[in-house]
């Protein structure tokens, strides 16, 4: 078998018992990447040379004996939103086109302490802003099962490089979904980790309050070892936990028998493609089975979430993006002949259509005269969200559903239609608004042969039971993960 | 030298920059200078991805400062983002606070000719400073050394009526803020600067005139002047029939003059909004309590003491507080002579004559106080003279030496012994017939002459008092 048809925690073991060196495994990989990815266009850049040269800095650590990370020699990938020093970091937008940090995300210093080896940085929407990947300003990530269609977005990139195994795993970012729904698009696993669990320091900021990065991984035992590797308390992120987080290895046990599981009604309504709604509700079935207890509850706030969610995030991106004015880093126009017009001119060319799009509304939803309608408006919505979520913990411990109504879509499908494409976000936007820990894996395929994913949310900081009842499910239906054949 | 009819009506907005070691949000240098873009780091400019971190020292200061003036302290707090483009602003948004402040409700008592009057501090509340543009023949340059260095800005009421009084509002906030220790107050440096809001009224009216804002005024001198000239300005208007708009000007001193900038209608909007990324700000009454403990007593209340125990008038007390440097010398030098009204007057006439504005401030005085009342002592124990004190001044104050040991070298003691007196009267009176017959006439005022004569003689020397005696002794015996 191919060395990158492997799992992380595979390919771990045969890097301890030394079968294998991480230069042979770097390499391979390499090789897989010049081989697949004129196809798929899952990277922005791929560093080989420095790769390589991490990979024999490991081997030659392992020889001597010295003592190495929970990630030592793997080759993994990030989004192109998280900051690496000395190589370029540019949000698949012109804007940072050519924009190479001078500093290191704090998780690509976890990362790189844990001995991991950076293959490279993944498309991703323009700022993180779209669900398919379509809004990069420099390529299409196409989905490995169908490259007609989508890998879901904004890390459709992430997504799709584990898709088509061309990284052992990856990091993207989750600010209304932009990991779980790819990973289900892609048939993988995806978290949105709680809300301050993972630093957001090196994060090229899209929506502050709801931004988090997450790992995409192959099966929830990979999913586990990455986890371990990032979470954390980091002074550099005021909005970082401090506390102790387990050793979320310890969660992986076949075993859900005190589990309390709600199925809220409003998930499946006629919106959703059968196919998925069946697929969701047939996991439930197969938990029932295992001993947890399953329920059907009501969220009636849904049906605000996404109009609270797109302004809150299009406020904090307005403000954030403002600092892409020509002045200091990035882009700058070339026409220009006052202050003024270097302003509007490097923002018009340098933003795409989406990103102007959540520019212009976020401004509008904070400007004065309308600040109480809309943002305080949504800010209020985000509470009784929040409320909704600690009611049904009260009785629950966990969450199922679908988590997004259909599955891939073909490229352009939704281009021209941004609010068919918002609408896609519904079942994983409230998780981000009320700072929740969530987990998307495959639970099925629809008539096209294309992945579904269910949806696991729990409580702040509750990961290591959403990953014990993702463990205890993936065990009963499959041992192996499922592969498109890309040829 | 207004219009009688009128009123001025002026509120202030002063920046004061913190002392801390590091800006605001990381852990960069707060210190003045340095080469352009030496003293930032990728989250003080704004790059991709960076967070801020809240140096809990800015709100500590910031505490202390509304403290000192009174102000409530809030419990509860936030930051928000100020948003608005300018090429010395990296994020494009400033890291401030909007609906709740830091402090709340303070007042700062002031004394304009023997009046006293209480003007309220709506607020004080912390952010960060902006860049500087250093604009060049051929374009402009960016220094963002300043962006993150903390500062408080102190809004006042509109409870000032006068320049005069705006100018002793500043004048007072600045020796409490040099007080409490929170910001050196350089106003060369832009650590200290303030906004005017000014409007004025036809005596008597209740509601306000439309105000204008003068921006970054750094010198109290400047400050009067353009609120004298706005003041006049505005006069001039509305007598000749015209309406104020309300915008924003800017002092031109060269000019003697306020320039409009922009109106209302290109006003901002900045679009406010609770920062994300930080944390809100709880402070605990403890913390409160402690910082409380921490502060030295105010200037108000020192000179209500300096007034009462050592009898000073209200101006000569109000003079020595003003700098906290100056006020501690005063009282240890009070403390070891025994004679606080010579040694206010020493600090005051002689000390003041030769310390520049801003030396007076840091109190670099080139001798300790315990030496000026080693001074004092010389005098009141009849040792030395005044006019000889004031010779062994300029000696301590050149070479630092105690006045003791400078009146030993230079053999400046008084000559107190009666007969020495008496022999040299004598010859005096011998050899000046003119002023000895004026006097005789009954010219009472010929003595002086005489006395002067004497001065000359023991080289000032002996006690003018004791030598006036004894002439008038001799010449009265002539009768």
């Amino acid at each position: 078998m191919a060395l990158f048809k492997k799992t992380a925690h595979e390919l771990k073991g045969l890097l301890e018992s030394k079968e294998i060196s991480s230069e042979e495994l770097t390499k391979s990989y390499i090789e897989r990447i010049d081989s697949i990815d004129q196809k798929v266009d899952a990277y922005l850049t791929v560093c080989k040379d420095q790769a390589i040269e991490k990979a024999k800095e490991i081997d030659k650590k392992r020889v001597n004996g010295d003592e190495l990370g929970a990630l030592a020699g793997l080759p993994i990938a990030v989004k192109d939103n998280i900051c690496t020093k000395g190589i370029k970091t540019s949000c698949a937008s012109k804007m940072l086109e050519e924009f190479v940090p001078p500093y290191e995300a704090t998780v690509m210093k976890q990362l790189n302490k844990e001995d991991a080896v950076l293959l490279g940085k993944l498309n991703m929407d323009e700022f993180a802003m779209g669900g398919s990947t379509e809004n990069s300003a420099f390529k299409v990530t196409k989905n490995p099962w169908d490259l007609e269609r989508v890998p879901g977005g904004s890390s459709g990139g992430s997504a799709a490089a584990m898709a088509s195994e061309q990284a052992v795993l990856t990091l993207g970012s989750d600010t209304g979904g932009s990991i779980r729904q790819p990973a289900s698009f892609c048939g993988v696993v995806g978290m949105k980790p709680t809300y301050g669990a993972v630093s957001r320091f090196g994060l090229v900021a899209f929506a502050s309050s709801l931004d988090q990065i997450g790992p995409l991984t192959k099966d929830v035992e990979d999913m586990a070892l990455a986890m371990n590797a990032i979470v954390g308390h980091d002074p550099y992120d005021s909005t970082s936990a401090p506390m102790d987080y387990p050793n979320f290895a310890e969660a992986l046990r076949n075993d859900v028998k005190d589990l309390r599981i709600a199925i809220p009604r409003e998930y499946f309504s006629d919106g959703v493609q059968p196919e998925v709604k069946e697929a969701v509700l047939k996991a439930a079935k197969a938990y029932e089975d295992m001993g947890a207890i399953v329920g059907e509850v009501s969220m009636n706030i849904m049906d605000y979430a996404l109009a609270a969610y797109y302004l809150i995030s299009s406020a904090e991106a307005s403000s954030n993006l403002a600092r892409y004015d020509g002045v200091k880093y990035g882009m700058r126009t070339e026409n220009f002949n006052n202050l003024l017009d270097l302003y509007k001119q490097t923002r018009d060319e340098g933003f795409g259509k989406e990103v102007k799009r959540r520019i212009m509304l976020g401004t509008y939803a904070l400007s004065s005269g309308y600040y109480d309608a809309y943002y305080k408006k949504a800010q209020q919505v985000r509470t009784l969200i929040k409320d909704d979520f600690d009611k049904i913990f009260m009785d629950y411990h966990l969450i199922l559903t679908p988590v997004a109504p259909t599955t891939a879509f073909k490229i352009g499908e939704k281009a021209s239609d941004p609010i068919e494409m918002y609408m896609g976000d519904i079942c994983t936007v409230p998780v981000n608004i009320a700072g929740l820990p969530a987990l998307s894996m495959n639970c099925g395929f629809d008539n096209n042969g294309l992945p579904i994913g269910m949806q696991l949310v729990g409580k702040g900081f509750s990961e290591k039971k959403i990953l014990r009842a993702a463990y205890a499910y993936e065990q009963s239906i499959t041992k192996s993960f499922v592969r498109p054949s890309l040829g | 030298m207004f219009h009688p009819d009128y009123e001025i009506v002026i509120g202030l907005e002063v920046h004061s920059e913190l002392k801390t070691e590091s800006k605001i949000f990381c852990g960069c240098t707060t210190e003045f200078g340095g080469d352009p873009n030496t003293h930032c780091c990728p989250i003080c400019t704004g790059m991709p991805g960076v967070l801020p971190v809240l140096n809990e020292k800015v709100v500590d200061y910031a505490i202390r400062a509304g403290l000192a003036t009174d102000c409530k302290i809030a419990e509860f707090s936030k930051q928000d983002r100020k948003n608005y483009f300018y090429p010395d602003l990296p994020k494009a948004y400033q890291i401030s606070q909007y609906d709740l402040p830091l402090c709340y409700e303070g007042k700062v008592e002031v004394e304009v000719d023997g009046e006293k009057k209480v003007i309220g501090l709506t607020r004080i509340h912390i952010e960060e400073d902006a860049g500087k543009l250093n604009h060049e023949r051929n374009g402009s340059l960016v220094d963002y050394n300043r962006c993150g260095v903390p500062l408080i800005e102190i809004v006042s009421e509109p409870d000032m009526r006068s320049p005069q009084e705006a100018r002793a509002f500043l004048e007072k906030l600045r020796s409490i803020l040099l007080y409490a220790d929170v910001s050196d107050c350089k106003m060369n440096e832009g650590s200290l600067r303030c906004d005017i809001n000014l409007s004025v009224r036809k005596k008597g009216a209740t509601e306000f005139g439309t105000r204008t804002e003068m921006k970054n005024l750094n010198s109290f001198n400047f400050a009067v002047k353009a609120m004298e000239y706005e003041a006049k300005r505005q006069i001039k208007v509305i007598e000749e029939g015209g309406v104020i708009v309300q915008e924003t000007r800017r002092w031109d001193e060269a000019a003697g003059k306020s320039i409009s900038m922009r109106s209302k209608e290109d006003a901002h909007d900045y679009r406010y909004f609770p920062d994300p990324d930080l944390m809100p700000i709880v402070i605990p009454r403890e913390r409160v309590e402690e910082i409380r403990k921490s502060l030295p007593e105010m200037p108000d209340s020192r000179r209500i003491r300096y007034e009462k125990d050592f009898g000073l008038s209200s101006t000569d007390a109000n003079i020595l507080v003003a700098s906290r440097k100056i006020a501690d010398f005063f009282e240890t030098a009070t403390e070891h002579s025994g004679n606080p009204k010579l040694a206010a007057n020493w600090i005051m006439t002689e000390i003041f004559r030769l310390l520049t504005e801003e030396e007076k401030e840091e109190g670099k005085i080139p001798f300790g106080p315990e030496l000026l009342a080693d001074l004092i002592k010389l005098i009141d124990e009849g040792t030395i003279s005044s006019s000889i004190a004031k010779k062994v001044f300029e000696e301590m104050w050149n070479t630092g030496k105690e006045p003791a040991v400078i009146v030993e070298e230079k053999g400046l003691k008084q000559i107190s012994d009666d007969s020495t007196l008496v022999t040299m009267a004598k010859e005096v009176i011998a050899e000046n017939e003119k002023s000895v017959q004026d006097y005789l006439a009954g010219k009472d005022k010929a003595v002086g002459a005489l006395v002067g004569q004497m001065m000359r003689r023991t080289k000032g020397q002996a006690n003018p008092g004791k030598v006036n005696e004894i002439l008038r002794n001799l010449l009265n015996e002539m009768k």
